[in-house]
């Protein structure tokens, strides 16, 4: 982004000792060439991270195209394709991006400065080769003349000198300094940006958790069903807030256009901000997150949960609950387990919740509507081992069969009760739950701060356009003066006819107008 | 609003889409006519020319000389013209009844958002064309613009409808508004670009044209021209993108999570850095430039048709 572009055209080759080679390298990397370079390879290396799944958005997707592609898939998953914004090749060219940028600012922050403080420069000897060439006469004299373009001149705030020879007087003025200020805040906000996402990113965390209507949940990390922090981070920099998921409120386009698609995601929490402080309601949407001591609870999803109370042969009551089904669909057709590790032997049920009961030869059992309109669950049992002794963490959300045997198998609905041979399942009814993320960013605020600074000294840049004009004057032979004007576009592609116009037009002073 | 009113809203909306469509076509085939009647450029070029020297005087010979009278096909293409403003006002007017019957703005859906972003194509156009003749640019225009019309109702049209929650925010006016001017800007320019390497190309051969693209300018002209749009549309973008990461803030819990409409939008914005910086770099200022400005429009595309239908996004929302 420095070398003029004389240098650019032929990069000479390197010296041969080393310092040399450092210097030549080092203007390889701060050239505007190599940031041109390096703004399409950051464009090309972000292609992979759009097109196959990503760990960081989607690890089931992930796992998923692993086991469908064994040979190419272990390949890519080394080279880091499945997380292709925290492999070492990406960071090594933003890194690289961001070094250039600052080689190259850094330095032309100091020459800007410089410029800002001096004087234009001295009028060029023949103006007819400049742009916008113009000359006319005048009937005042050079010195008047000049005068009134500098009147002029000051008063459209251009930076403005002026200077005379044995013949001539001359004005030389310069505007849009601006242009270059707003360039070099726009790069130097980038870098901020870089350091906002940074810190974010060592402090910040981010957890999820489901709770079920009636439960709650409260700030601890063991609480979490799933939690995520960077290096620096911890849990504890936020206070032990709880809240109590009261109700959550749910409505879907039940007209023909767009059926099925979510109208309305409402959860009621009554929330304790502090420990021993006062619990007090309040609502969180979609778009509509909470905010507690810097931590932001969102809401991100939600599910069924149906209710079962299981007997064991005596008829004691082993189990009453509702149990948390993931949906699978867009119509809530949601897959859950049931594990009862306290019966003898140990039980477990995979289960199908339908809030719109429907079936077909093609996808089997299936909900047709995502609102329970007519709710049932279908159920297959299991005995034997659970293996939740065995000390490898289990997932709720899976029952592992390797040491159980299937015993039974039926669908039921809201009020039935199953008599399955070595036991009973009631299936009582349903809840729904809801799916959190809390998150809490140190960074996002200077993050903004510095997008806002980037944008806007980028604004300034693009709209503003930095040239020069002169005006000259001299006495010609038959006593009337000729006043000379031209100007010099500083900024790629700009006209500056207009400015040249004005300030001729203003060398006769007002009492011409 | 009853359902009668609700269904005449409904109709009307259509009914407006079509007649726009109509307009455009009779401009579009107007505009075309002007473009292979080819006039040449050379007479009123040089005469511009002398402008820039020599202001006032040179100005007067060329108003003295009428254009319809020097240059016949402009009577067709100054029709052609009244036939996009005119094209404009009504999509405007779909645009709005459409609103009215959702009872929101009209970005609820992927048809929603084409017929807008014809609609930033066409705007963008006329509003530089009030400051400079664009008659030549007329047919790269509205054809896109059309092609992305006849998108909409043939493949994309759904019955309007409510927004889903994620939608439900007054950062969808700001976000999607700012990147409906900018899909306007990114495409004139993108034109503007095309033209200019064909330009390019037939100066290097050193040939006078005859026929149609002897009414365009220059390839010299043509690059300020997009470079100009593109000054004006990279800010804009960037404005769009931070907006979207607030609301996805907002909405999500984070303000960037490389969710592939991110990731993509994210390209966008940095292959017109890559254009600006190709302005003023020595080797890169011509036809390379121009490249890169009709590869912004591609990624944008990519972006708008590609992640929306064939990837799993964030942003694939109800109705497509």
């Amino acid at each position: 982004m420095t070398a003029p572009p004389a240098l650019e055209t032929q990069a000479p080759l390197p010296p041969l000792d080393a310092a040399g080679f450092w210097r030549w390298a080092w203007r390889q990397l701060t050239s505007m060439r190599t940031a041109l370079l390096l703004l399409f390879a950051l464009a090309v290396v972000s292609i992979p991270g759009s097109i196959l799944p990503q760990r960081g958005n989607n690890p089931l997707l992930v796992d998923e195209w692993l086991e469908e592609q064994p040979t190419v898939g272990p390949i890519l998953d080394r080279l880091g394709f499945f997380d292709v914004f925290g492999a070492p090749w990406f960071a090594a060219i933003y890194l690289l991006l961001f070094i250039s940028l600052i080689g190259c600012v850094l330095p032309r922050v100091g020459v800007h400065w410089r410029a800002m403080r001096s004087q234009p420069p001295v009028a060029p000897k023949n103006l007819s080769r400049l742009q916008a060439f113009h000359e006319q006469t005048s009937a005042l004299p050079p010195a008047a003349v000049i005068e009134n373009a500098v009147e002029f001149l000051r008063g459209q705030r251009w930076r403005v000198r002026t200077g005379a020879s044995d013949s001539e007087v001359w004005v030389s003025a310069e505007k849009g300094y601006l242009r270059e200020t707003g360039n070099l805040v726009f790069h130097l906000a980038l870098v901020l940006i870089l350091a906002a996402v940074a810190i974010g990113g060592l402090f910040g965390w981010r957890g999820n958790v489901i709770v079920k209507e009636g439960s709650g949940f409260s700030n601890t990390l063991t609480q979490y069903d799933a939690w995520g922090g960077g290096r620096l981070s911890s849990a504890d920099t936020i206070p032990p807030f709880a809240f109590t998921l009261e109700d959550f409120a749910v409505e879907f386009e039940r007209r023909e256009a767009e059926r099925g698609s979510p109208r309305l995601f409402e959860a009621t929490v009554e929330v304790q901000r502090s420990p021993g402080g006062p619990i007090e309601p309040d609502l969180i949407e979609v778009n509509y997150p909470l905010t507690i001591a810097g931590a932001k609870i969102f809401l991100v999803g939600h599910g069924y949960a149906p209710t079962f109370v299981i007997r064991d042969s005596s008829g004691a009551t082993v189990l009453d609950d509702a149990i948390v089904f993931l949906p699978q669909d867009g119509n809530f057709t949601s897959t859950g387990v049931i594990k009862v590790p306290d019966s003898n032997p140990q039980l477990g049920f995979r289960g199908i919740f339908l809030p719109t009961s429907a079936i077909d030869d093609i996808r089997g059992p299936h909900s047709a509507f995502p609102e329970p309109d007519d709710p049932s669950v279908f159920l297959s049992v299991w005995e034997g081992d659970l293996g939740l002794d065995s000390g490898v963490p289990q997932s709720v959300y899976t029952l592992k069969t390797e040491a159980m045997e299937q015993i039974g198998l039926r669908a039921l609905i809201p009020g039935q009760t199953w008599d399955f041979g070595r036991g009973e399942i009631e299936f009582t009814g349903w809840q729904r739950w809801a799916s959190f993320q809390i998150a809490f960013d140190p960074g996002k605020e200077a993050a903004l701060a510095a997008s806002v600074i980037a944008t806007l000294g980028l604004t300034i840049s693009l709209f503003t356009r930095r040239r020069r004009v002169w005006v000259k004057a001299q006495f010609t032979d038959n006593g009337s003066t000729l006043v000379q004007g031209a100007g010099l576009s500083k900024s790629e592609a700009g006209d500056v006819s207009e400015d040249v116009r004005e300030v001729l037009e203003s060398c006769e002073g007002k009492a011409q107008q | 609003m009853t359902t009668v009113e609700t269904v005449g809203l409904a109709e009307a909306s259509n009914a407006a889409i079509y007649a726009t469509m109509v307009t455009l076509t009779v401009a579009m085939i107007l505009f075309a006519a002007y473009f292979s009647s080819g006039r040449s450029r050379a007479a009123s070029g040089a005469a511009s020319a002398q402008v820039r020297s020599n202001p006032g005087s040179v100005a007067v010979l060329d108003r003295s000389v009428p254009s319809e009278i020097r240059e016949p096909g402009r009577r067709v293409a100054n029709v052609a013209m009244s036939l996009t403003w005119l094209a404009t006002g009504l999509l405007t007017l779909a645009l709005v009844l459409r609103g009215l019957w959702a009872g929101r703005v009209p970005w609820g859906n992927m048809y929603e958002f084409s017929i807008s972003s014809a609609w930033g194509v066409l705007v963008v156009f006329l509003a530089m064309s009030t400051r400079r003749d664009l008659r030549w640019l007329g047919l790269f225009v509205v054809a896109p613009a059309l092609l992305t019309l006849g998108l909409a109702v043939t493949v994309l049209y759904t019955e309007a409808a409510q927004l889903v929650p994620a939608l439900k925010s007054y950062w969808l006016i700001i976000h999607v508004s700012a990147a409906i001017i900018c899909a306007g800007a990114f495409t004139v320019a993108a034109s503007s670009a095309g033209l200019s390497l064909v330009q390019s190309r037939h100066a290097r051969s050193g040939k006078q044209w005859h026929g149609p693209m002897a009414s365009v300018p220059s390839a010299e002209k043509l690059e300020t021209f997009t470079s100009r749009l593109i000054a004006f549309s990279f800010p804009l973008w960037t404005f769009s993108v931070i907006a979207g990461a607030i609301w996805a803030e907002n909405a999500w819990g984070r303000y960037w999570g490389w969710d592939p409409k991110e990731t993509w939008a994210l390209i966008t914005w940095l292959v017109y850095a890559a254009y600006l910086h190709a302005r003023s770099t020595a080797g890169w200022r011509g036809d390379k430039a121009s490249w890169i400005a009709i590869l912004g429009l591609v990624t944008f595309l990519i972006n708008y048709f590609g992640v929306n239908i064939f990837v799993n996004s964030l942003h694939s929302y109800a109705g497509v």
